[in-house]
């Protein structure tokens, strides 16, 4: 069993701050992490694993910047067997089309090295851009059939179909599906934490490089911020209220007398 | 420029065959940016018994609508109902797909749009419309809610975007005179079905909790401390007519229901008033709600972040204000 996670280093959105005055985000100081929804996807995996060590074997892949080989050693230090790093300054500006458009191309380069793959795991959406597209655009690219939102996988007797479980609006959904398949995980138990001799050994692993040379016959029409359909024309930081009327007294009866009289003005009630 | 004309918004159905709120919306919303450059607002629907649905979107905007129907449609499937989604879009080139931001919405739509190789903009809290070049500007979230941003999709068609349920409102009007329906029956071959649904646990609070619909939420966090103080948050929620909702830890926890779940992965709510309740206001959360009309926050730490999006808030102990915001509701209505 041959398991793919593909894997993204984002800010951690929960450290970024709005600047009030300026109306900007604040990024300075906000650390890099793998993103929540991908370290599901990877401990799924691992789970996979633990079961069967001998016979699963989990290849991490990013793309991105030089710098996200920090979180793809942190990947190999809880157990993924090997990392790539899909760079290159073509690749940039790449909207979720593109985005997974180069995936696929360099999924097929990996399989050359790896052999191919069974399984396709990606997180639900990155905490970055909220999309949670790359996943199924990704899988019509590979032309396999897609599982989204899960948060449990087994496999049966002869890894030829697994069981998902799904969280969707309307409850949990068992789906068989058969393999090869892409799936999507949306949340998972508890994550497990590198050892310190795994986080050692990792940081002297291989990173594997892929560049745009690598990808033989890419449509360069698919790529970067040239070949993404998508643009984006205007950001802007949201109304953050700072008239919000808000009630802090000492004395609670005092304090709910005002609050009451608040929302009474208000004609909330 | 492209010849691609009307805007097409996909209608997912209930069980029982009628129409998400969702779409319903996005009918309203297509009808206001088509009446000004005269063409169709045409409702898209698939299953295996539309009936129902297209005797609502009549009502609700559409000037016209495709019914792909058969058995095979009668459960969810991504490739199955990608192709029969595809097939039409070659057939009619429309301008804009519109797809509701659910579960299946957000599964569907990446399927459809990577086949179509055209851009597809997730999530969309407003929409904006260049009459001239007939082009969407699709306005949405990003950084968890931090940043807004506002996206075309100039040079592929049709554009797609997912729109958040509950930001637009249901609107009626008058029913075309030219209403048509289409039907369409499209085949998918059963070998070529590579998942089955072995069993639905279905939430049974996810039938009865309609929080997108909703008009008043009051939502519990772990502040609560133990399930059981859900009562005063129903209490409340009861006096008001409102809805319960919660954050996820209270979730996580087995206090309640994921159908109640108010965040970025649970749902995301616009109602005209939202009480939060010994909620913190993690910017996950906040995604799910920011965009209410009025808020709410009742906390007892007053750096909570849920203040730095309240309208009205109250620094003090949820165990003594619900209760008696409660009994004060009950009082001047007469309850
Ligand atoms: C990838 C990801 C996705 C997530 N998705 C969601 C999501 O969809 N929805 C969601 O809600 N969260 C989500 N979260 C979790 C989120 O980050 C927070 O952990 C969660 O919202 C916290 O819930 P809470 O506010 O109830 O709990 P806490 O953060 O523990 O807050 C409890 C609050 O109650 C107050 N309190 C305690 N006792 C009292 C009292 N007696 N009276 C008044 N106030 C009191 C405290 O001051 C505190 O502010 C997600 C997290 C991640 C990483
Ligand atoms: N640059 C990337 N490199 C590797 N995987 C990615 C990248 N971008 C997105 N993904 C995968 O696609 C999922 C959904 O991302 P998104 O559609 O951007 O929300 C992520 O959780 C990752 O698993």
């Amino acid at each position: 069993m041959n398991i793919l996670v593909c894997v993204k280093q984002v800010p951690d959105t929960t450290e970024i701050r709005i600047d009030p005055v300026k109306k900007t985000l604040i990024r300075d100081g906000v650390p890099s992490i793998l993103n929540t929804f991908d370290a599901f996807a990877l401990e799924q995996a691992l789970q996979l694993k633990d079961k069967n060590p001998a016979n699963v074997k989990i290849v991490v892949a990013s793309m991105g910047p030089k710098q996200a080989e920090t979180m793809l050693r942190d990947c190999l230090a809880v157990g993924a067997n090997s990392a790539y790093l899909i760079t290159d300054r073509k690749f940039g500006g790449s909207d979720t089309y593109a985005t997974s458009y180069i995936l696929s191309k360099a999924m097929k380069k990996i399989e050359e090295e790896e052999g191919s793959f069974d399984m396709i795991f990606c997180g639900k959406q990155a905490i970055d851009g909220d999309t949670a597209q790359v996943g199924p655009e990704l899988a019509e690219h590979l032309g396999l059939h897609q599982i989204t939102y899960a948060i449990n996988i087994t496999l049966n007797e002869d890894n030829t179909t697994a069981l998902i479980t799904r969280e969707v609006d309307e409850g949990k959904i068992v789906v068989e599906a058969r393999i090869p398949v892409l799936v999507t995980f949306t949340k998972t138990d508890d994550l497990r934490f590198a050892s310190i001799m795994n986080k050692m050994k990792s940081k002297k692993a291989e990173i594997k490089e892929i560049n745009y040379e690598d990808l033989e016959g890419i449509d360069d029409t698919k790529i970067g911020l040239k070949g993404s359909p998508t643009r984006v024309v205007k950001s802007f930081t949201p109304d953050v209220k700072t008239d919000g009327i808000i009630i802090r007294e000492d004395d609670p009866n005092e304090a709910f007398e005002k609050f009451a009289e608040e929302l009474e003005k208000a004609k909330l009630y | 420029m492209f010849e691609n004309k009307n805007f097409w918004v996909y209608i997912e159905t209930k069980e029982d065959g009628s129409a998400k709120n969702g779409g319903l919306e996005l009918l309203g919303q297509a009808r206001e940016m088509v009446d000004q450059v005269d063409e169709e607002v045409i409702a898209l629907i698939i299953g295996n018994n539309v009936d129902k649905a297209v005797e609502q979107v009549k009502k609700y905007g559409a000037t016209s609508a495709i019914a792909v129907t058969g058995d095979v449609y009668s459960e969810y499937n991504t490739d199955v109902y990608a192709n029969a989604v595809v097939e039409n879009v070659k057939e009619y080139q429309p301008n804009v797909i519109l797809i509701s931001a659910t579960s299946l919405g957000r599964d569907l739509g990446p399927r459809v749009a990577g086949r179509l190789a055209t851009g597809l903009t997730a999530d969309c809290t407003s929409l904006g419309f260049e009459v001239d070049k007939k082009e969407v500007q699709w306005t949405r979230p990003a950084f968890g809610g931090n940043l807004m941003a506002t996206i075309i999709c100039a040079d592929h068609r049709p554009q797609m975007g997912t729109v958040r349920p509950g930001v637009f409102e249901r609107k009626e009007y008058e029913i075309s005179p030219n209403f048509e329906v289409i039907t369409k029956d499209i085949d998918f071959p059963q070998e070529k079905i590579l998942s089955r649904i072995v069993e639905v646990i279905v939430d049974e609070d996810a039938d009865n909790v309609d929080l997108e619909g909703a008009e008043i939420i009051v939502s519990g966090g772990r502040g609560l401390g133990k399930p059981e103080n859900f009562k005063l948050i129903e209490e409340l929620a009861e006096v008001l007519g409102g809805t319960v909702g919660s954050s996820r830890a209270a979730v996580d926890a087995g206090w309640i229901s994921h159908a109640h779940q108010v965040g970025q992965t649970g749902k995301t709510v616009g109602p005209k008033l939202y009480i939060a309740c010994g909620i913190s206001g993690q910017i996950q959360h906040l995604a799910g709600m920011s965009g209410s009309d009025v808020i709410i926050a009742i906390n007892k730490d007053e750096n909570a972040p849920i203040f730095t999006v309240a309208d009205y808030g109250i620094v003090g102990d949820l165990f003594t204000v619900v209760p008696k915001l409660t009994e004060r509701i009950k009082k001047k209505k007469n309850l």
